[in-house]
């Protein structure tokens, strides 16, 4: 039986006092024992940023890779072994930006990854700098004001509908609840599932942190008739922003096949599991027979 | 009257199947116990342009294609504008009766035009569009090869398209090979004749380091299609159902790379394949394999570059960028296998450094070596021999023992850490593009165990380097002249130094393959003996020549460079060492 302790890293976070990214620690190890879950069972890769650093504070499987690349690492580690649960952590930067290509092409497959993304609309480790989410105008070091970002941000919910996606969801760190039930439930899906988790940056994005958000968010869960099985009305919802927010599900269809479903080679189970083949001379002379 | 000694060039436009047709006659010809070398010359077009396919057919091996040519196979006037230079006094030329050529200055040199009605016999007999196979009927007429090899390729070739497509073009070729023995094997003095002998493959590098990688137990593919190495993924994909392999098109080269990197990590023999600019995409994956430690092997075909360069040309000209991609100090391996055989061996050979050294492996090719056939006897690619040694991998059982914990980067003597998969209560570990302590954690970044891991790292290059194969010398080992190649040059400067000596030069050549690590300490004994030192290559800038002063103080006297795109052959070697 998993316990929360089974999960405890041997290193202390180094984020600032008040990141957003403690809620999600902790939150995704809650998440994790509750859908039963052992540290072994799990990989979780990341990118480069704070947020990044998360495989280094918990006892977990992990791989903190490169800049915008944990996707297609990841998908390769599950595709060699779909006997582990993926997760990919990473944030906009990562996700949206240098890893803008990985993201669409993994979920119009349907791969079958969990990405939780640590949007906090600026990038922190570097001090500073605007994110494919930082808003329009926004000021930061490199788009100071008046003019401040000059680009539209990229919309995370609207973009994965668009690309066919099977579980798109948002939450935010100032609910934990919320963000536990909807980690759990991202992490239940079979297929590509977002979670894209708004996270407050207290150093480098005070505009947008807890206080901007509290009293805009809210939850589709609490509208009586929010269907998220209905693609247009989540695309209205993905189209939702400043002073209303939506959380939770913003979509979601079940059932349909994974890529790795399709995958012909994995329907005899984990492909490193299956071994290697003891060749025989027939293998040998229908192997040459092609090139007489 | 020669016999079984020649070239045959098909020449056409894109689309008119001459590749099709040159692989094919390349294989009738093998089924007759010959020899075969072929050489695919393409333009970066699907219809129009020119493109030929050039095969050397004898009795004995073969190691290169050479520039003369006795018999073009001319589809268009532009093939005998292009290539009628090549053809040697008393050479000929089929082509269509309807084709334009202007005969006088060929007649003046002996060369005898064997015009045919190619294009009716195809219309007549099956569909114009089997004009190619009506002059590979005439091929074998006007040499008096054996028609019933030619049939059977053609034979297996069609058979997937039906009994009618299969009968119209033996038809075809049946017409038009009568037509041509008839009228002008009189006149022509080559002939070929099928002899006894053990049936050969006919296979490119390409396919030849296929091979070994799945005898080697690769079970996963990610790649972006890019010329040359391309038909390495659409074999693999042919053959991912019966061998059970996971082949992904990736979205570009960086997802392909990472990919196999988190493929290898979890424990699947995983190989990830492109050429020089997919490779520049792929660098920071190449670090990230070195600084995790995860096994990777990487097939890069050269083509000349920079940028797109031309792309379905020949250079060896990414030596220095494979040696020295990426940031930071960290051990890889190169290979450069310079023949089928060595394809064959550095296909399985590379999953077995990859694991053993945990560390990237490039296979470093090119388009001459990774489309050109060759006979090889199935004996000559060892099937047999491939071993699969997976290094320090800890087995089930031996992670079922240990006790307190695992760190998965342990410092070693060897540098080579015990290495567990994600999936074992037991090891659970990180793997860390950080500069990062024994257990991977990454964040303390202290100064001792950044020099601690580097060094860890780098030591696992000094058992690497007696894994490496040293350079083969073919010639006597005393000579006033000393060839020194790498990789593809193999064939052309073998066949040039053999030549060279036949005619009383004392010229021998020492051809490398397994470039780094390098075994410096070997090779100056070797070459000191040598007269004269001429490096022969492919690019521009005589790239090995600078690698092997950087390793070995050794300067060489000359560079022999060809850098238009071009394979060298022996002929151009030949010159270029008479000047």
């Amino acid at each position: 039986m998993v316990e929360l302790r089974d999960y405890d890293g041997p290193v202390r976070p180094t984020w600032c006092r008040g990141c957003g990214n403690y809620a999600i620690l902790n939150t995704l190890k809650r998440a994790l024992v509750a859908v039963g879950l052992a540290p072994h069972e799990v990989l979780i890769a990341t990118g480069i940023g704070c947020g990044s650093k998360l495989p280094d504070y918990v006892t977990v499987n992990g791989f903190t890779s490169l800049h915008g690349r944990p996707i297609p690492i990841a998908q390769g580690v599950h595709l060699a072994n779909h006997g582990l649960k993926v997760i990919v952590v990473s944030g906009d930067g990562d996700t949206y930006g240098e890893g803008g290509n990985h993201f669409i092409n993994a979920l119009r497959r349907n791969a079958d990854i969990t990405i939780i993304v640590q949007d906090n609309r600026v990038y922190g480790l570097t001090k500073g700098q605007y994110s494919p989410t930082s808003p329009k105008g926004f000021p930061t070091k490199t788009s100071p004001a008046p003019a401040g970002v000059i680009d539209l941000p990229i919309n995370p919910i609207a973009l994965a509908l668009a690309l066919g996606a099977t579980f798109i969801a948002r939450s935010w760190s100032g609910a934990l609840t919320h963000l536990a039930d909807t980690m759990v439930a991202a992490l239940r899906h079979r297929g590509s599932a977002l979670l894209d988790v708004l996270q407050p940056c207290v150093t480098f994005n005070r505009n947008y942190a807890y206080d901007y958000y509290r009293p805009r968010v809210y939850k589709v869960e609490e509208e009586s008739d929010y269907d998220p099985a209905d693609r247009e009305g989540a695309w209205k919802k993905a189209h939702e922003w400043g002073d209303h927010i939506p959380l939770g599900v913003i979509y979601r269809v079940e059932g349909l096949p994974t890529y790795e479903d399709q995958v012909a080679a994995l329907a005899a189970g984990p492909l490193v599991e299956q071994g290697f083949r003891a060749w025989t001379e027939a293998d040998y002379r229908a192997l040459e027979a092609e090139f007489l | 009257m020669p016999t079984n000694d020649m070239t045959f060039k098909i020449g056409g436009e894109a689309g008119q199947g001459v590749e099709s047709s040159g692989i094919g006659f390349a294989k009738a010809l093998a089924r007759g116990g010959l020899h075969v070398f072929g050489l695919q010359d393409y333009m970066s077009r699907i219809r129009g342009g020119h493109n030929f396919y050039q095969i050397r057919v004898g009795d004995r091996p073969l190691y290169s294609h050479t520039d003369e040519v006795h018999l073009l196979l001319a589809l268009q006037s532009e093939t005998i504008e292009r290539h009628r230079g090549e053809i040697v006094a008393g050479g000929g030329i089929i082509c269509d009766d309807g084709l334009e050529v202007n005969g006088e200055e060929l007649t003046g040199r002996g060369i005898k035009l064997f015009r045919l009605p190619l294009i009716r016999i195809a219309e007549e007999v099956g569909d114009k569009i089997m004009s190619n196979t009506a002059a590979l009927g005439a091929a074998a007429g006007v040499v008096e090869y054996d028609f019933e090899r030619v049939a059977s390729v053609i034979r297996d070739n069609f058979a997937k398209k039906g009994q009618p497509v299969v009968d119209a073009n033996l038809g075809v070729a049946r017409r038009a090979c009568d037509f041509a023995r008839e009228h002008y094997a009189a006149s022509f003095d080559y002939r070929l004749k099928s002899i006894d002998a053990p049936p050969r493959m006919v296979i490119n590098g390409n396919h030849a380091l296929c091979l070994g990688a799945l005898l080697a137990g690769c079970r996963f593919v990610s790649a972006y299609p890019m010329t040359p190495i391309t038909p390495i993924i659409e074999w693999m994909s042919t053959h991912a159902a019966r061998y059970g392999l996971v082949v992904k098109q990736a979205e570009d080269e960086i997802a392909a790379i990472c990919m196999a990197i988190g493929a290898n990590h979890a424990g699947v023999r995983a190989l990830t394949t492109t050429s020089g600019g997919g490779f520049c995409l792929m660098v920071e994956g190449l670090g990230l394999a070195g600084m995790t430690e995860t096994p990777l092997v990487i097939v890069e075909g050269q083509r000349p570059g920079p940028s797109t360069g031309m792309p379905t040309r020949t250079e060896q000209g990414d030596l220095l960028f494979a040696l020295h991609a990426s940031q930071g100090d960290f051990p890889r391996i190169v290979l450069a296998p310079g023949s089928v055989e060595e394809c064959f061996d550095a296909g399985w050979r590379a999953f077995n450094l990859a694991e053993k050294y945990q560390c990237p492996v490039i296979v470093l090719i090119d388009t001459f070596l990774a489309n050109s056939v060759r006979t090889v006897d199935r004996k000559d690619l060892h099937f047999e021999a491939v071993e699969i040694d997976r290094g320090a991998l800890l087995t089930k059982e031996e992670l079922d023992r240990l006790s307190d914990g695992y760190a998965r980067y342990t410092i070693t003597e060897t540098g080579i850490s015990p290495r567990a998969l994600p999936g074992h209560p037991n090891a659970v570990f990180v793997a860390c593009s950080d500069e990062h302590t024994e257990s991977g954690h990454f964040e303390d970044e202290d100064p001792d165990n950044r020099v601690r891991m580097v060094e860890k790292r780098l030591r696992k290059l000094e058992a690497a380097v007696r894994d490496m194969r040293p350079p083969t010398l073919f010639g006597s080992p005393r000579a006033d002249t000393t060839f020194i190649g790498w990789g593809s040059s193999y064939g052309p400067v073998r066949e040039a130094v053999d030549r060279l000596n036949e005619e009383g030069e004392r010229v021998n050549f020492l051809h490398f393959t397994d470039l780094w690590p390098f075994a410096a300490d070997g090779i100056g004994p070797r070459l000191e003996p040598a007269g004269r030192l001429v490096a022969v290559e492919n690019n521009a800038t005589g790239q090995f020549a600078r690698f092997l002063r950087a390793g070995t103080g050794i300067r060489v006297d000359e560079m022999l460079l060809r850098h238009d795109g071009r394979p060298l052959s022996p002929e151009y070697v030949l010159s270029g060492f008479k000047r």
